[in-house]
């Protein structure tokens, strides 16, 4: 369908976008539109003003440091699985994204707005959980810090406050002896993940797990993080075996989602098996 | 330079496809054009109580808003069904827009036409209206249970119509006499036919001359003036042009005469504007009428040497709110028919009946009938090899007809003209290697791997249709179709063909089959389609008929046109007729090289100076009629191979091998393109496609995000092969290719999902939730090969 009217304007920066965002309500920032302009379509977001922030050319950088990996918010997910730097610093975060939807999406759709919509089937939220990513925000009181652990409240429902802009995600860089891996399943329709499971893993140099992290997608109302697992493997070496019994029933049936695409028995299902694939894969490359 | 027939021909049309410039019926803006918006039932059964359309007629750029009601009080009459089944058959009103009730979740109930579409759809939430919602019914089980509610008063216990084929008698003895039965319930899932193209519809009005012209994604927009003018409007024909420009798929959902239609007829002439509709996408998905949907119980009998005995079928198709235009049709005649598929099953009797529901009509979907006969025998097939102990190759090949059985006079009415069936069979084997492909197997799930192979050997009945027998079985149209040459005085050429491309790429086969007969360059012919002002007559595109039917006609007129031709180059060159070969695009005398061109043959004929003008008129140019002897009957064997993921349950097709039997084939890259879609169409039934209604009538499938189409990337590369029976009784032999890979490939596909996973039966779409669940079903009752 036709959206419902609206007005729309261009911010060159963050501060004219805060400024904007500020000055009007029910306004929304536009990124790559690859959500919201589908919703708008449907008619189910009606925002008075689009702000377009895909001009803001300081928000699409990718840089490294010593410890991290800055993403801007504006990097599509085309950037991200060609950037140089996220293959060799983070290499499954460039894995991941070019696994989202097909090539015209992840020519168009950003990272910060994929975090900042928060779709429950989204796969970057199980990324920045289990790379313990933090979202740099900036508001009308200045930037802060959200670590992902904290980000992901609800369906469609994050930490972000009413006017604040996501400007840069940073992951930290992986260690020598740390892995990192994402196993998708995806819903043959949307191509969406139907459970996403993104694991990293850290073995001590007897190959002792030392820190393990999951990130689940796709299952349930919001991205969480499956600490009974990762509390399981610490102190253990990682083999078939261990990993097996560590994500056996790792998921409760009755916190998964339930719908066409999949009821959430076989969500719980997946999830162990989704998982039990990516910190395979993930052992192998920190013991690599 | 002129053997054009059996050569693959680049697509003439596929230049402006992919670069954009096909002009659709939406492409179309005309001079003080407006836009209509449909308000549409949120409601799957609900009586109207009031609408009040006063706010939307006051928003920004309205034209007008209008209602069922107002439409009905200008003597439009309901749009009728083109198929009668029986005498009995409850055929209720189809109102262009509803008007006491609405009984589907879409159904229009008023439209705003406005300057802009925006401007519509912004005032369209402006019409207000008082529902009462009623009990509504959208399984047939349920509609058909005591005391359910009526989708119409006058349909009692929601029945349209009962249907019956074959000797019951008969069946009924063969069964009980039978060594073993096998018998299998069948759910044949709904199907959402998803045209590329959503539908769109102009209206356009000439005031000065009361000319109605009617743009429209049509795949037969004779048939839709017809009942436009017939039976709905009472327009005059002549009056009345319909154009159908190009056409971005249909699958059979742009066969049907749609309200869409009437009311853009209507309101232009209301309002004295052209008035332009196209669905939007998620219209399409509760409007454009849907395939399939049937319950079926079905018992097949075989001898202690595995001779089929008797089949015994009963059908309960849905048929959605109301009947749509070949409705009532495709579960009996175009199915049941189909029943005794290769086989020499002697006898076979078949009930159907036809049942009312709160959801969007069902009409024909590729196949259309033909799909859900062959699912249904060649599951049997599978399921009682399996049972019997028997391998599926060999129950197949043991109760095929045989080639000297043709003509075959089948318990269900068809004669089938040709056939081989063995022949595609043993080379269809061949190509996967299955006594190779047998042992991998073994070996493979010795390792635990779950691989299985499946088959589907089909027949289909297509070229529609000999019209006496369409009437005969309640068509209420002939089902011939027109070709007319219009030679030009340069000897380039007009073909004019009354069936009507959508996708299966008319413009370069009927091209290729025209040139080659003429023996002229394929630039110099043209092909004009889709428009009633131009083309004498047609019945459209459906049923794989074009090439058989159209194509004949075509052929017909070719007859026709060298042959008067022939007559002019013995007239040019003085020599008898009999002397004359025509050679090269050339008119020679035998033995000399005294010759003339097709060319200046046509120039002659228009410019004629120096001609026998008391025997022969100006001019080149003929039209003719074709009607069929008979339906053509290709057929085939397919073979899937698939792998499951026995952690997920996703399914894998390793290999998938078609030989098909189209008969003769004018350009092998088409038909191989046409087999390649069908397939993919029916692999999309077997793993993907499904629409779910929830008990209150909502569509849960009704995007893109929820009902699965299948992708490139889902599917194996196709091993596509032929044998060729010519078709006997069609100047051309050929057959028709547009729907063979969809009604052979869906069991096929079933049937190696469940040797994989060693499950009896796995209802489709077999997501990979049903595939996981019958993998612990199969393991849990231990007859599992895992
Ligand atoms: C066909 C299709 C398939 C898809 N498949 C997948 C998939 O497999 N996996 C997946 O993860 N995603 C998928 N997506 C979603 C896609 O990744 C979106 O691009 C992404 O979710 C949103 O990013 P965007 O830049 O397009 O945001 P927009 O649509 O522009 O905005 C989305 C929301 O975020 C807000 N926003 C945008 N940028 C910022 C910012 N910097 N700070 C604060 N708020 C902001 C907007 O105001 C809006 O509310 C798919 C989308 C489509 C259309």
């Amino acid at each position: 369908m036709t959206p419902y009217a609206f007005e729309y304007t261009r911010a060159s920066s963050v501060d004219e976008a805060l400024a904007l965002l500020d000055g009007h309500d029910n306004a929304k920032l536009l990124a790559g539109g690859h959500s919201l302009i589908p919703a708008m379509k449907l008619r189910l977001s009606n925002p008075s003003m689009l702000i377009d922030v895909s001009g803001i050319s300081e928000l699409a950088q990718i840089t490294a440091s010593e410890t991290a990996v800055h993403v801007g918010a504006l990097a599509t997910h085309r950037a991200v699985e060609t950037s140089e730097i996220v293959q060799a610093k983070c290499g499954v975060l460039a894995e991941a994204a070019g696994g989202i939807g097909d090539p015209q999406v992840r020519n168009k759709g950003t990272i910060g707005g994929s975090l900042a919509h928060a779709d429950p089937a989204a796969d970057y939220p199980a990324l920045v959980l289990a790379l313990n990513a933090a979202i740099k925000v900036a508001g009308p009181s200045g930037t802060h810090l959200i670590p992902a652990h904290d980000f992901f409240l609800n369906l469609f429902k994050t930490a972000l406050q009413d006017g604040e802009i996501i400007t840069e995600v940073i992951f930290p860089a992986l260690s020598a002896r740390s892995g990192a891996a994402y196993a998708k399943f995806s819903n043959p329709a949307s191509k969406y993940a139907v459970v996403g499971v993104a694991a990293w893993v850290e073995v001590d140099e007897h190959g002792m797990c030392t820190g393990a992290r999951v990130g689940v997608t796709g299952a349930a109302s919001h991205a969480f993080r499956a600490s009974n697992v990762a509390f399981d493997l610490s102190g253990k070496h990682l083999t078939a075996e261990t990993i097996a019994a560590a994500v056996a029933g790792m998921a409760d049936a009755h916190e998964m989602l339930n719908d066409l695409s999949a009821s959430s028995e076989y969500r719980a299902h997946l999830c162990s098996v989704m998982a039990q694939r990516a910190l395979t894969e993930a052992a192998a490359r920190a013991m690599g | 330079m002129s053997d054009y027939i059996g050569t693959s021909v680049k697509r003439v049309e596929d230049q402006r496809f992919i670069t954009g410039r096909g002009r659709y019926t939406d492409d179309i803006v005309l001079p003080n054009m407006t836009y209509a918006c449909f308000v549409r039932s949120p409601y799957a059964h609900a009586r109207i109580n009031g609408i009040d359309t006063e706010e939307a007629r006051n928003r920004p750029g309205v034209v007008a808003v209008f209602t069922g009601q107002d439409i009905v009080d200008d003597g439009i009459n309901p749009i009728p069904t083109g198929w009668q089944i029986g005498e009995d058959m409850k055929e209720p009103p189809h109102h262009t827009l509803a008007v006491d009730k609405v009984r589907h979740v879409g159904d229009g109930v008023a439209v705003v036409i406005a300057e802009t579409k925006a401007a519509a759809q912004d005032a369209a939430e402006h019409v207000h209206i008082e529902y009462e919602p009623l009990p509504a019914v959208a399984d047939m089980n349920e509609a058909l249970a005591d005391g359910a509610p009526l989708v119409h008063d006058d349909a009692p216990n929601n029945v349209s119509f009962h249907w019956e084929l074959g000797d019951k008698a008969a069946a009924d003895a063969a069964l009980a006499a039978a060594h073993h039965i096998t018998t299998y319930e069948i759910v044949n899932q709904r199907l959402i036919p998803n045209a590329i193209e959503p539908r769109a519809v102009i209206g356009d009005h000439n005031v000065a001359t009361d000319d109605l012209t009617l743009y429209t994604s049509s795949q037969n927009p004779h048939l839709i003036r017809l009942l436009l003018c017939a039976f709905v409007t009472g327009l005059p024909e002549h009056k009345v042009r319909v154009i159908s420009p190009d056409v971005g798929g249909g699958f059979g959902s742009k066969i049907f005469h749609y309200p869409e239609e009437v009311f853009c007829a209507w309101a232009t002439r209301k309002i004295g504007r052209p008035v332009k509709w196209t669905a939007e996408r998620s219209e399409s998905f509760v409007t454009d009428a849907q395939g399939r949907d049937h319950l079926t119980t079905a018992e097949m009998g075989f001898d202690a040497d595995g001779k089929i005995v008797g089949l015994r079928v009963d059908t309960a198709a849905n048929m959605g709110a109301y009947l749509s235009t070949f409705a009532g049709g495709i579960p009996t005649w175009l199915y049941g028919t189909l029943l005794a598929g290769q086989y020499t099953t002697p006898a076979i009797y078949v009930h159907t009946q036809g049942i009312f529901t709160n959801t969007v009509p069902v009409d024909a979907l590729r196949g259309a009938g033909r799909p859900e006969a062959t699912f249904l025998l060649e599951r049997l097939m599978d399921l009682a090899a399996k049972e019997m102990g028997r391998d599926p190759a060999g129950l197949r090949r043991m109760n095929f007809i045989q080639p000297d059985q043709f003509p075959y006079d089948t318990p269900v009415v068809l004669q089938y003209d040709s056939g081989n069936y063995e022949a595609a069979l043993d080379k269809a084997l061949d190509i996967l290697d299955y006594d190779a492909f047998r042992q991998q197997q073994q070996q493979a799930r010795a390792e635990g791997r779950l691989i299985g192979i499946g088959f589907s050997t089909y027949i289909e009945a297509c070229g529609i249709a000999p019209s006496a027998v369409a009437g005969a079985i309640g068509a209420r149209a002939g089902l011939y179709d027109s070709g007319m040459l219009r030679v030009h005085p340069t000897g380039k050429v007009q073909v004019y063909t009354g069936v009507h491309s959508h996708g299966q790429g008319h413009e370069t086969t009927f091209a290729q089959l025209v040139a080659h007969h003429l023996q002229i360059p394929m630039e110099d012919v043209e092909l004009v389609h889709g428009d009633t002002a131009q083309i004498p007559f047609g019945m459209g595109t459906y049923g794989s008929r074009s090439l058989a039917v159209g194509g004949s006609a075509i052929y017909r007129a070719l007859e026709k046109v060298l042959g008067k031709a022939r007559k002019i180059a013995a007239y040019k060159l003085e020599a008898a007729e009999e002397d004359l070969e025509y050679v090269g695009g050339q008119f020679t005398v035998k033995g000399t090289d005294r010759s003339v061109s097709f060319g200046d043959i046509a120039l002659t004929a228009y410019v004629p100076h120096d001609y026998p003008i008391e025997e022969l008129e100006p001019g080149l140019e003929f039209n003719a009629f074709y009607d069929p002897k008979n339906f053509t009957f290709p057929f085939g064997t397919h073979i899937c191979v698939v792998e499951v993921d026995p952690d997920t349950g996703e399914v894998e097709i390793l290999r998938y091998v078609a030989v098909d039997d189209v008969g003769e084939v004018i350009n092998p890259m088409i038909v191989d393109g046409q087999v390649h879609g069908g397939i993919a169409h029916g692999i999309g039934q077997a793993l993907f496609e499904g629409a779910v209604y929830d008990e209150d009538g909502q569509l849960l499938t009704g995007t893109f995000m929820d009902y699965t189409i299948p992708r490139a990337a889902d599917l194996p590369m196709f091993e596509v092969d032929r044998t060729v029976t010519p078709c006997p009784h069609n100047p051309l032999g050929v057959k028709g290719a547009g729907e063979t890979g969809t009604i052979a490939s869906t069991p096929a596909v079933v049937n190696a999902v469940c040797d994989a996973v060693g499950a009896r039966d796995i209802q489709m779409p077999m997501t990979s939730e049903r595939v996981w669940r019958a993998i612990h079903a199969a393991r849990s009752s231990g007859d599992g090969q895992a």
